[in-house]
């Protein structure tokens, strides 16, 4: 609580302290993952996901992401195989059969993934 | 009282010194750095108050005959405009949208304004600016009264307003307006007067403010049009305040410049973001359109803030860094923040739609450069599928930027097909941003931001529902719950404007007023 005194004495404002609001603590077990798909900007941004640390990649790529990006044509043309995958924009190479976290994302990571011939409608990375 | 009194009036000058400085004081009872704790703490240096220039010496008798004189005229004309069914005479019913957005975005900042210029008046021990901000503070509240007063002769016939201050705190895109807001109100009261006075008021206003009023103008609505104009005299002041303030500043002392050019710098940036939004308006939700957002730009922002850098040289000002991103972005953000809209049009509480093809060739010829090589396809391909029944409506939650909350959907300034991805690692805990500038405003200031409230990560964390649902229930929804908790009535305020109560209710009354039915 702040007092009355302290309000009359504010400390430098360089002293000021906050609480982060995001800490993976919140999140009931679960943690952030962010993922973009290149050339797709249908969507019109990455999407925030909560999993748990514990859940397959492969899990994600064929339970969560049709849902996602479904919607697009290209996503049926989609070969994961030979997807590239960026992870904070360097290339990454997720194990599809260990879990989030044995492939190194923790809370609040981002990745994307570019899908080599699909450029979206028309060709315009939509 | 043992004042004399000289028998005669006093001139407007005496008046005005008497009414301003003559009511301030040294306190004895308590120390003035007690009474005013917060002046000194942004580091900012003031060597003589009485150097500050009030521009209008309007004291506080003259200026309650003004705004009274306003009023009259204002109430008159809503009266008029209620009791002749004034709501029929806009283009088209899309256009009403534009007016939800004001009422749930703006109006609610007209009030954080109040008391943003309530709370810094009373911090500053100069008398002459501490008047100036408690006028603007009562100026501010009068204009949120008056924005509510107006649209409330909407909102007893179309759906989205029901609830705006409710929904301001809550709603996913309100988020960006209302911590803007709170972000200003929150630091000190010399970076209010700079965030609001100079780079909103003064920077930005004609992009902002003007674009909604001269929107209300070009499409038949007379109440919207009225509160501006009423507004306007105001917002003149509000200006010069905001000029004031940095020049005042500046000539106090050298060491103020670093201070005051970062400030100016973040506040154009925070600004410009805020600013998607009304080019969206502009480019998208007027039927009948003023401008284009580009050419607005062009004018307003180009043109005349260039000028006023300019003038502001010779205090060692300079334009801020951001302007050169915001350029490139000018073909860009309109489409980009109508896109988003329209995809998540299930969560917003007004309604979306698809330009008509006689539009979308407005946007080419406005839009040369950018809107049939980038938007045109995806714009076409959406329209061509809501026809055939698939409407697209987004269901995943986006990533947000940590500064502005704006989606992630800015692209690289250099490369409008390659979203911008910026990312930082604070005390542990990795921070996104939607651009260079987003990712420096939170180095800067990491304790504050790292606080944001990110409505998509407060939905993850369960805070979004209304009291009582059990999440863990097997039929739960999480995104109508979250719907509930933002007071939006599902298929009634959001969804497609095609097919909405809003359009077939405006079809069907302005036929009854302008045909034999």
């Amino acid at each position: 609580m702040t007092t009355t005194a302290d309000l009359r004495n504010p400390p430098p404002m360089q002293d000021y302290q906050g609480q982060a609001k995001d800490g993976v603590e919140h999140f009931h077990g679960n943690q952030l993952l962010y993922v973009g798909w290149e050339d797709h900007l249908l969507f019109c941004a990455p999407f925030a996901f909560p999993f748990p640390p514990a859940m397959r990649f492969g899990d994600v790529v064929s339970h969560v992401l049709p849902g996602a990006f479904g919607y697009h044509p290209d996503f049926a043309n989609i070969d994961w195989q030979q997807a590239q995958w960026f992870k904070s924009g360097q290339t990454f190479q997720p194990d599809f059969d260990k879990s989030l976290a044995d492939n190194g994302l923790g809370h609040k990571d981002v990745i994307r993934f570019r899908t080599p011939g699909l450029t979206g409608i028309r060709g315009s990375c939509s | 009282m043992d004042m004399k009194t000289s028998g005669r009036k006093l001139g407007l000058k005496e008046k005005y010194a008497h009414m301003t400085r003559g009511l301030g004081w040294e306190t004895t009872y308590q120390p003035m750095d007690k009474v005013f704790p917060y002046d000194k703490m942004e580091g900012i240096k003031i060597h003589d108050w009485e150097k500050w220039e009030d521009p209008f010496r309007l004291t506080m008798d003259a200026y309650w005959k003004y705004q009274s004189e306003k009023e009259r005229k204002l109430y008159a004309i809503i009266d008029a405009f209620a009791q002749n069914n004034g709501h029929l005479n806009v283009t088209d019913a899309r256009y009403i949208n534009a007016l939800k957005l004001f009422i749930t975005g703006v109006s609610p900042l007209e009030y954080m304004a109040h008391r943003g210029f309530a709370h810094t008046g009373r911090q500053l021990r100069g008398v002459g600016p501490r008047v100036a901000c408690q006028m603007q503070a009562i100026d501010e509240i009068r204009h949120v009264q008056t924005q509510i007063h107006t649209i409330s002769n909407y909102n007893k016939f179309y759906n989205g307003m029901h609830d705006f201050r409710h929904m301001h705190d809550r709603v996913w895109y309100l988020s960006v307006p209302k911590s803007f807001f709170d972000d200003a109100i929150s630091a000190g009261p010399f970076e209010f007067m700079v965030a609001i006075g100079f780079s909103f008021e003064y920077v930005l206003t004609n992009l902002l403010f003007v674009p909604f009023m001269s929107g209300a103008a070009f499409n038949g609505d007379m109440g919207t049009v009225t509160f501006g104009f009423s507004a306007q005299s105001d917002e003149a002041r509000h200006m010069t305040l905001g000029l004031e303030v940095i020049k005042f500043l500046l000539e106090q002392d050298p060491d103020n410049l670093p201070i005051v050019q970062k400030w100016i710098d973040k506040w154009t940036w925070r600004g410009v973001r805020m600013l998607t939004l009304v080019a969206m308006m502009m480019d998208y939700m007027l039927p009948k359109r003023v401008m284009s957002w580009r050419e607005a730009w062009d004018i307003y922002f180009e043109q005349n803030a260039g000028a006023l850098f300019k003038d502001l040289a010779r205090y060692g000002i300079t334009m801020p860094k951001c302007v050169e991103t915001a350029i490139k972005e000018k073909d860009h953000i309109s489409h980009q923040a109508w896109a988003t809209f329209y995809q998540y049009g299930a969560a917003a509480a007004f309604h979306t739609w698809m330009p008509t093809p006689e539009e979308m060739d407005w946007l080419s010829s406005k839009y040369p450069d950018s809107f049939d090589r980038y938007y045109r396809p995806r714009f076409e391909y959406w329209r061509e599928q809501e026809a055939a029944g698939n409407r697209f409506y987004n269901k995943t939650l986006p990533m947000l930027c940590q500064t502005c909350q704006i989606p992630m959907l800015f692209t690289e300034p250099d490369d409008p097909t390659k979203i911008a991805y910026r990312e930082t690692t604070y005390k542990g805990e990795k921070y996104h941003f939607c651009s260079d500038h987003c990712q420096h405003i939170f180095e800067d200031e990491s304790e504050k931001y790292m606080q944001s409230w990110l409505p998509v990560h407060q939905i993850y964390q369960g805070n979004c529902f209304p009291e009582g649902v059990d999440p863990t229930a097997p039929d739960f929804d999480p995104l109508a719950a979250v719907l509930q908790w933002y007071h939006i009535q599902f298929g009634a305020d959001n969804l497609s404007f095609e097919g909405s109560e809003d359009q077939k209710n405006f079809e069907q009354w302005r036929g009854m007023a302008t045909q034999n039915v």
